[in-house]
């Protein structure tokens, strides 16, 4: 009779449903509703709210930021994987284990340990300060919270294809005489792009959207040093709901771009 | 070449990882050890450190269980259209590409005090924003994907002949469940765990949003760190911080140990 009872349908059925409910409350409907607040009041309400130079200034920083931040991450990240795959060393393991650091730490306590390491009162922020130079709370602190936050991306997105890569086309090219550097632009490089490529937009779309990290070193002067994400927490801190929600479209929409264009690549290469 | 690359890769995990962690764990001992310890027992870290501790344990057995479902579901739920299944499997990856401040304003603007469903709360006497039930939300709305995420592709390579063959010998879906499926997922779940007490232990931007940094209500060890780092109690804020980057360290070496049981065996 129990047994029954516990293989009856309805259990089947109460359960998916649950689980897909759940996910849909989760996640779907939260991402809709900043979508339909932004455009609540209308369409030029919106345009009014992000053509605020203080916001639009504060979304063209991000990217500017990022995009350096990305690109430093693609040069130490290609070098470190290489690095890390094809030589050995004293203290590999330890530095293949510690790059996923950044992922596991709290951002909040990256941003403090930046500010840390590089604070008006530490003996490097003294050193920048008489060499005329000013790290915290100035961009240079921005961009190097987002390099640390975003420092797994690449590293981890090419070591596998650099593992995976056939060693027959590097030992062919050079036993045709072709130089170690043409080897590497040639036969090496072309096999990590892609990895190199989605690393790169991973580390891009994270930078944009970083808070915990940069909202402690940054000084958040509009135009100057005010991101996005902090601009949004500005928003909400002081009650201007619709304002914070219209910035959000626009990051929200670029992230997810990004996101879609990461999946292409990959479907591509997998095919 | 090589001369050259090894020691700059030392040089680069130097500056940006290893140093700033030693500077941090000395800057927290910077008043003695006695500092170290006021820092950690003024009531208002106790409280944080707890609240944290509620969240991850919260965040970390919903996002479990309901993870491992949609896990299975978008792999093996044949009685969801492909289509379907498809668009919840890229569903499923939007919350990486939210910004946590972005992840605490959704909550704040769909439960809020001035929203329909956040009054009906209220008028019940049951707080959401501002308080606990939000911050969990929150921070169950950043971590959702890392189980499922762990969990998907284990699955997509095993493949389901053993399933089916413990079913076609009469075998019920939860002893099919247990016997078949679960060995084979375990690392993989108990890697999905660890990454998800990881993120949990860790959020600030969608928490700090959702919980108005409240001291000794809604306060976590991440804001606390901010809110330390205001009021320049470095010595405390660097803490607090040591003691969530020790976790983080716990758990990256499981992480370690658990990533290579991980695969199909």
């Amino acid at each position: 009779m129990n047994r029954t009872l516990l293989r009856h349908k309805g259990w089947t059925w109460g359960f998916r449903s649950t689980v897909l409910l759940y996910f849909l409350l989760l996640i779907v409907l939260p991402i809709a509703g900043v979508y339909v607040n932004s455009f609540s009041e209308g369409w030029a309400a919106f345009v009014q709210n992000i053509s605020d130079p203080i916001a639009w200034k504060a979304v063209l920083l991000t990217l500017k930021l990022a995009l350096i931040a990305t690109v430093i991450n693609v040069l130490i990240g290609t070098m470190s994987a290489w690095v890390l795959v094809r030589y050995d060393f004293a203290g590999k393991s330890l530095l293949n284990s510690i790059v996923d650091l950044p992922f596991a730490l709290p951002t909040a306590v990256g941003g403090l340990m930046i500010l840390v390491l590089l604070g008006p009162n530490s003996w490097m922020g003294k050193l920048a300060d008489t060499l005329g130079f000013q790290f915290v709370f100035h961009q240079p602190a921005i961009i190097i919270a987002m390099v640390f936050v975003t420092f797994p991306f690449v590293i981890r997105a090419i070591q596998p294809l650099l593992e995976e890569m056939d060693h027959s086309a590097e030992e062919a090219s050079y036993t045709l005489g072709a130089s170690k550097r043409d080897t590497f632009f040639r036969v090496i490089l072309p096999s990590m792009s892609p990895g190199i490529i989605s690393g790169a937009m991973l580390a891009f779309s994270r930078a944009l959207a970083e808070f915990g990290a940069v909202v402690l070193v940054a000084g958040n002067i509009p135009g100057r040093t005010l991101t996005a994400s902090v601009y949004i927490f500005g928003e909400v801190e002081s009650d201007n709901e619709a304002g914070a929600a219209a910035i959000s479209v626009i990051l929200l929409t670029l992230s997810f771009l990004i996101l879609w264009l990461i999946n292409a690549v990959q479907t591509r290469r997998t095919r | 070449m090589r001369k050259y690359w090894i020691p700059l890769t030392w040089i680069v995990f130097s500056i940006l990882i290893l140093i700033p962690l030693a500077v941090l764990a000395t800057g927290a001992f910077d008043k003695g050890t006695s500092g170290f310890i006021a820092a950690l027992s003024r009531p208002e870290a106790r409280h944080a450190l707890m609240m944290t501790g509620l969240i991850v344990l919260v965040v970390t057995i919903l996002n479990g269980l309901f993870g491992i479902m949609m896990g299975i579901y978008l792999v093996r739920g044949t009685w969801l259209s492909r289509r379907v299944r498809q668009l919840f499997n890229s569903i499923v990856d939007l919350p990486y590409a939210v910004s946590p401040v972005i992840g605490g304003l959704m909550i704040v603007l769909l439960l809020g005090p001035d929203t329909v469903i956040g009054t009906f709360f209220e008028q019940i006497g049951f707080k959401v924003v501002y308080a606990f039930p939000g911050m969990v939300i929150a921070t169950l709305f950043v971590t959702f994907p890392l189980m499922v995420r762990e969990v998907m592709p284990v699955l997509q390579e095993l493949g389901n002949d053993q399933e089916e063959a413990a079913s076609t010998l009469g075998a019920y879906s939860w002893t099919t469940f247990w016997k078949v499926t679960w060995p084979s997922i375990r690392w993989a779940v108990i890697y999905g765990t660890i990454l998800t007490v990881a993120r949990s232990l860790g959020e600030f931007g969608a928490v700090l949003v959702v919980s108005g940094n409240i001291i000794n209500k809604t306060q976590t060890a991440t804001t606390l760190v901010y809110q330390d780092m205001e009021n320049f109690n470095v010595t405390a804020a660097n803490g607090v911080a040591l003691v969530l980057a020790i976790f983080s360290v716990g758990l990256l070496l499981l992480m370690e140990r658990a990533k290579k049981r991980k695969g199909v065996h």
